[in-house]
């Protein structure tokens, strides 16, 4: 055996010089934001956050908040659908917007020689969409079609019934794109209805990274943003539902099922969550090789991937897990799961595992700092999240104080082998529904 | 707008513009070529070995071999037990992960500056030092037959991408699956897996490249001290696969599968790849993939089928620019409802042979080159996709040379040379044209 040697010492100098030189700013218009400057590229990454997203659809008008955001980019102002893309282009710019169920976001990336331009031109975009017909038409065959190629997806499948019967009547429980009814039946006004609803100041999360000073970014801030209409976004509605135990087979013909499995999960701002995302690491997480890889795939080559994870969404918090198998093994797949669940709930992690788990999530987090596109999208994601900037140097911390007694006390509680709700889509042998 | 929730769609992938920074390269006694990238901004670097072999070099009848080797490399070697590489990675915070396509196989990690040269004593120890076992062969092939069911038995669109490229490559390996046919896949074992590793793992057919918070200095002396001492192997021999003879007719795949919900239409050409010291007639296709169908609003397919006629709800071309081989240029599109497929095909016909009369509008192009140019600015923000370009350059054929040069003479086509490649390129002979569609479908 050659010894490798693990050196002890966490390399800190990313993390600390993103911690040391990022500045919190409030513009002259009263808008805050995080900002880094890195001028060594002459381009700016800005991230641009809003609280509240589709889950804020009115129940008969899921998937609105998705098509509006599909189409701030076709057309806005005096420039129609392809003339907005040609001065985009022309500019070498890139916005994307992407909505989820809890918030709207827009990636940016601008050059120096031309930022004052393009952000002028996503201001466009942002405060006057034209929503024209044809473009709504145009889009609204788009998702369509994306509902149904996801329709007939074995994981897209198995996901969304696993949320319908964890979430029910809630927004949680359908697809933020919509269905094929929803979506068909969209007006314009129901889109201008989202966009009022969503676009709101006070629901703002701001970074920016690059060829960008403090000094500049305020006052581009106000010109950017600050015509947008003040308030805050809406909450979406509560959700007060136990998610049932069970397992349910979706009969789709596929050689290979997917299965998706979880339970009720924990709140990021619970007291316990670092224990929880350094026990969800070594269950099913990334990075290291997990209990749930080791079994099912290194030992019994029963998948190419399984993994879980822990959501945190503004209503509901779930631990959640994936995995696909050949129709005539994803029985074995999905005992060895249940084994695997019952076995750490049970005994818990032993102090080598929580070690390397820990030493493993601390060497890995400065190495997330590295490039401006990917720190802003830290950045604005610690805002939404309202992590002060102090959590950059802080978390680490927060994962070494983990003990072996008090992950095991979390797995006891957290780990429900009895909760986990199955849905497996395929055409499974052996599988009986619960 | 949403273009990008398409991509299960692509055919391959196009690359842009290189962008340049700190380059150093030299080569090591035993024949290893070494590329140094600069970038310190971050104390991170990607340490990645690249080897000039891929699928389309596997004997024939042992279609996958080359990907089912690449999972069994992380498993035990000389100084290594089996995973051992990967907990070390991960107890130093890195991540890691390996990649095979046609024309090479590939290593990384990436982690904190100072770790590099426990990577380079780990990547080296299984440059020559795997130790197999037959265990290993039974359990790791299902996990590659249950990789091979999740990326392609599971979709359709795979299923279809396979048999187009089975049908346009008469004679080249470009038209056998990286992944491997599954009835080959099956049989692979313990010997094919050694006979492969022994044959083509070896310093002088690989590429190392390290990139971000490094020196080419110590680079330089850490890449002679794991890697240099390392025997050149004889066996290494250039790579002449069988090519392409001419191709006299078109060739048409009807695929139906009940599982598909959205019809596809695609034609394939047999494309001219970049060559080292001969990368303009590549850089004029990569103009005209872009031309024709890479922004939905303003190119001409788009134009015209999803604008003008509405015909299509997603068009696109794509040209894959660095083959070892020649490649493929392809057109694809997504017909509307109630418009069938051969209406589309007609319909891309009728688009193609308007451009081939009228030619490019000035201000597209000049709208493209600016693009490319600023690609460039953008690229440097990452530097593992500019350790990527580099490694997929030096494994297929071309050289640092080449990489850098390549960004200008993107800046140098002019639309007369994209219009004489495209003059080139649609030849129907040449082509496969491809319906995927559900049973129901009419063909027509």
């Amino acid at each position: 055996m050659m010894r490798m040697v693990i050196l002890g010492a966490l390399l800190w100098a990313g993390a600390v010089q993103a911690e040391t030189s990022v500045k919190t700013l409030t513009s002259p218009g009263g808008l805050s934001a995080w900002v880094l400057e890195e001028p060594a590229i002459p381009f700016t990454a800005l991230n641009i956050m809003f609280s509240g997203g589709a889950a804020l659809d009115p129940p008969d008008k899921r998937g609105a908040a998705f098509l509006m955001t599909g189409l701030l980019e076709e057309g806005a102002a005096d420039l129609d659908s392809q003339a907005f893309a040609a001065a985009k282009e022309a500019l070498s710019a890139s916005f994307s917007f992407d909505v989820s169920d809890d918030t709207l976001s827009i990636s940016v990336r601008v050059l120096t020689e031309n930022r004052a331009e393009a952000l002028a031109l996503l201001k466009t975009a942002l405060m006057q969409p034209r929503f024209d017909p044809d473009a709504i038409e145009r889009v609204r065959q788009q998702v369509l079609s994306i509902l149904a190629s996801n329709a007939q997806d074995p994981t897209d499948i198995a996901q969304r019934v696993w949320a319908e019967q964890a979430f029910g009547d809630h927004a949680y429980g359908t697809s933020y794109q919509g269905t094929e009814s929803s979506v068909a039946a969209l007006t314009r006004a129901d889109l201008l209805a989202a966009h009022q609803n969503l676009l709101v100041r006070d629901a703002l999360s701001i970074s920016a990274v690059g060829d960008i000073t403090a000094e500049e970014l305020g006052p581009i801030l106000d010109d950017l943003l600050g015509d947008l209409p003040a308030g805050s976004a809406l909450e979406p509605a509560p959700l007060e539902r136990d998610i049932p135990a069970g397992l349910t087979v979706v009969d789709i013909p596929t050689p290979q099922s997917v299965a998706i499995f979880g339970h009720s999960g924990i709140d990021r701002a619970h007291p316990d969550f670092f224990a929880a995302f350094i026990l969800n690491t070594i269950l099913g997480g990334q990075g290291i090789e997990s209990r749930l890889t080791a079994e099912v795939r290194e030992k019994r080559g029963l998948t190419y991937g399984i993994s879980t994870v822990l959501i945190s969404k503004d209503r509901a918090n779930v631990m959640l897990g994936q995995v696909a198998s050949a129709n005539d093994r994803i029985g074995a797949a999905i005992e060895v799961i249940r084994d695997e669940w019952r076995k750490l709930a049970r005994d818990g992690v032993t102090a080598e595992e929580l070690q390397a788990a820990q030493t493993y999530l601390t060497g890995a987090y400065p190495l997330r700092f590295d490039g401006n596109s990917q720190i802003a999208r830290i950045l604005v994601g610690m805002q939404r999240q309202g992590l002060g900037l102090d959590y950059i140097k802080t978390r680490n911390a927060k994962i070494n104080a983990v003990t072996l007694p008090e992950i095991n006390r979390v797995a006891a509680q957290l780990l429900k082998p009895e909760a986990l709700n199955f849905v497996v889509a395929g055409q499974p042998i052996g599988l009986k529904e619960e | 707008m949403f273009n990008r929730l398409f991509a299960i769609l692509s055919l391959c992938v196009p690359l842009e513009a290189l962008a340049q920074g700190p380059i150093t390269d030299f080569m090591l006694d035993n024949g290893m070529q070494v590329v140094v990238i600069e970038d310190h901004r971050a104390p991170v670097v990607v340490h990645m070995v690249w080897y000039k072999v891929g699928s389309a070099d596997e004997p024939s009848g042992k279609s996958g071999i080359a990907h089912f080797l690449e999972h069994l490399m992380f498993k035990k070697t000389a100084n290594l037990d089996a995973g051992e590489l990967a907990d070390t990675v991960a107890a130093n915070g890195g991540s890691h992960n390996a990649f095979t396509n046609h024309d090479y196989t590939g290593y990384y990690q990436r982690v904190a500056a100072d770790r590099l040269e426990l990577m380079m004593q780990m990547e080296a120890d299984r440059m020559t030092g795997l130790q197999l076992s037959p265990d290993d062969i039974v359990v790791e092939r299902n996990v590659v037959i249950e990789e091979r069911n999740q990326r392609t038995e599971s979709a359709p669109g795979s299923l279809f991408n396979e048999d187009l490229q089975a049908a346009l490559f008469l004679n080249h390996p470009y038209g056998v699956p990286v992944i491997g046919w599954m009835h080959e896949l099956e049989e692979l074992n313990f010997d094919d897996a050694m006979t492969f590793y022994k044959q083509h793992y070896a310093p002088n057919n690989a590429v190392l490249v390290v990139a971000g918070d490094v020196t080419p200095e110590v680079t330089k002396t850490l890449a002679e001290q794991y890697y240099g001492v390392l025997p050149a192997n004889p066996s290494v021999t250039p790579r002449a696969r069988r090519q392409e003879p001419p191709h006299r007719s078109a060739r048409r795949v009807i695929f139906r599968d009940e599982r598909v919900a959205q019809p596809f239409f695609a034609r394939s050409y047999l494309a001219p790849e970049r060559n080292t010291g001969d990368q303009g007639r590549a850089a004029a296709l990569v103009y005209l993939a872009e031309i024709l169908g890479g922004s939905s609003a303003t190119s001409v397919l788009g134009q015209a089928l999803q604008y003008d006629t509405q015909q299509a709800i997603y068009t696109s071309a794509q040209y894959r620019s660095t083959a070892l081989d020649p490649s493929t240029f392809s057109l694809v599109a997504v017909p509307a409802p109630e418009v069938d497929l051969q209406q589309i095909e007609t319909a891309i016909e009728a688009t193609i042979a308007n451009f081939m009369t009228h030619g490019i509008d000035r201000e597209l192009f000049e709208r493209i080159k600016s693009q490319f140019r600023a690609s460039e600015i953008y690229a440097m923000d990452n530097v593992s996709g500019i350790a990527q370009r580099y490694g997929a350059a030096l494994t297929q054929g071309l050289t640092v040379a080449d990489v850098q040069a390549w960004p200008q003479i993107l800046q140098e086509v002019t639309p007369e040379e994209v219009m004489a490649q495209a003059e080139r390129l649609f030849d129907e002979s040449a082509s496969v044209t491809g319906w995927m569609m559900g049973p129901k479908e009419q063909a027509q």
